[in-house]
């Protein structure tokens, strides 16, 4: 099997187990506030860092790039900004960036 | 009962919200195979896994050229918040043995948000159900449907489907910016990773951005 094959089972088993855990744990073990505080901030944290990377990183590496990937986030900002549907916002991205590069 | 939790209102409402979220697979699957999945594992990803920003950090990390365990471990990282839903919706669904495994199964974003707030028990399983179930067979379907059509498609570059990813990310995280303390938090882990990104491996400026939360987490008051 190759390594992509054991990321998805293992991930996908593992994200499974965690949303057991919280309908079997008992809910003491995030009652402390900083515990619960961080928990609830770990997402935000992994998708601002996401975008981050999937915007500005060099397709060959170790660098930053602005490209028609930037531009066609400014446009899922202003797409989010006026409330446009997940969809609409994902494919008017990626035809914003197809655009560009035709040009 | 006319206080808009009447049971028919309940699963109405789900079915929109479910329906609306369901068709997000099909950019899930497309941008799964621009990403260097192949059909079946980009399936078996929303299968098995079905947690939407889960799934798509996964296939991120992948496509930026990390590892697969740091694709593995972003992906966890991103689905412990579910284990946060678990906890609160525990009591209200009041499930144990098998029907809390399926349900388990369901237990995301879109399934808490419309049973959560409920005044009982019938309507709060009412709502987890209608959401959770609907999602699963739509979100199936259409990542099939978009990784089928992606792979047809060409070089997803030159559909700017790599934009896609990144934009996705940012519909995911926009709601999750409500308050002065998560948009401090968005911002340093997006400055710390752009900082990474020049030092480090693909897959580990994310990770990094975890330890951002941690931080700011605790020094918070």
């Amino acid at each position: 099997m190759t390594a992509t094959w054991w990321a998805v089972l293992a991930a996908g088993i593992g994200c499974y187990l965690l949303k057991l855990a919280g309908l079997s744990v008992p809910d003491k073990v995030l009652a402390h506030p900083v515990m619960a505080r961080i928990a609830d901030l770990i997402p935000a944290a992994l998708l601002a860092a996401l975008v981050t990377v999937q915007v500005l990183a060099a397709p060959e590496g170790r660098a930053l790039v602005l490209d028609a990937r930037a531009a066609a986030l400014v446009v899922a900002v202003g797409l989010l900004l006026v409330r446009a549907p997940f969809l609409v916002v994902v494919f008017g991205s990626a035809a914003s960036a197809a655009l560009l590069r035709l040009l | 009962m006319t206080d808009g939790h009447d049971r028919r209102t309940v699963v109405r409402d789900s079915l929109g919200v479910a329906v609306a979220t369901g068709t997000y697979g099909l950019s899930f699957g497309a941008v799964g195979v621009a990403s260097g999945l192949d059909v079946a594992q980009t399936c078996v990803l929303s299968l098995l896994m079905f947690t939407g920003a889960s799934q798509f950090a996964l296939v991120g990390v992948l496509g930026a050229g990390g590892p697969a365990s740091s694709g593995a471990l972003t992906a966890l990282l991103l689905g412990t918040r579910n284990t946060l839903y678990g906890l609160r919706m525990a009591p209200l669904l009041g499930y144990h043995g098998w029907r809390r495994a399926v349900a388990a199964h369901v237990l995301i974003d879109e399934s808490t948000a419309m049973a959560v707030n409920r005044p009982d028990r019938t309507r709060a399983r009412a709502g987890f159900w209608t959401t959770g179930a609907t999602i699963f067979v739509l979100w199936n379907l259409t990542t099939l449907v978009g990784a089928v059509a992606g792979e047809q498609l060409g070089d997803p570059r030159d559909l700017g489907l790599d934009a896609a990813v990144g934009a996705a990310f940012l519909a995911l995280l926009w709601p999750r910016l409500g308050t002065p303390l998560a948009r401090v938090t968005a911002l340093l882990a997006a400055l710390v990773a752009a900082g990474a990104v020049t030092a480090t491996p693909a897959g580990v400026p994310v990770l990094m951005a975890a330890g951002v939360a941690v931080l700011v987490g605790a020094l918070a008051r």
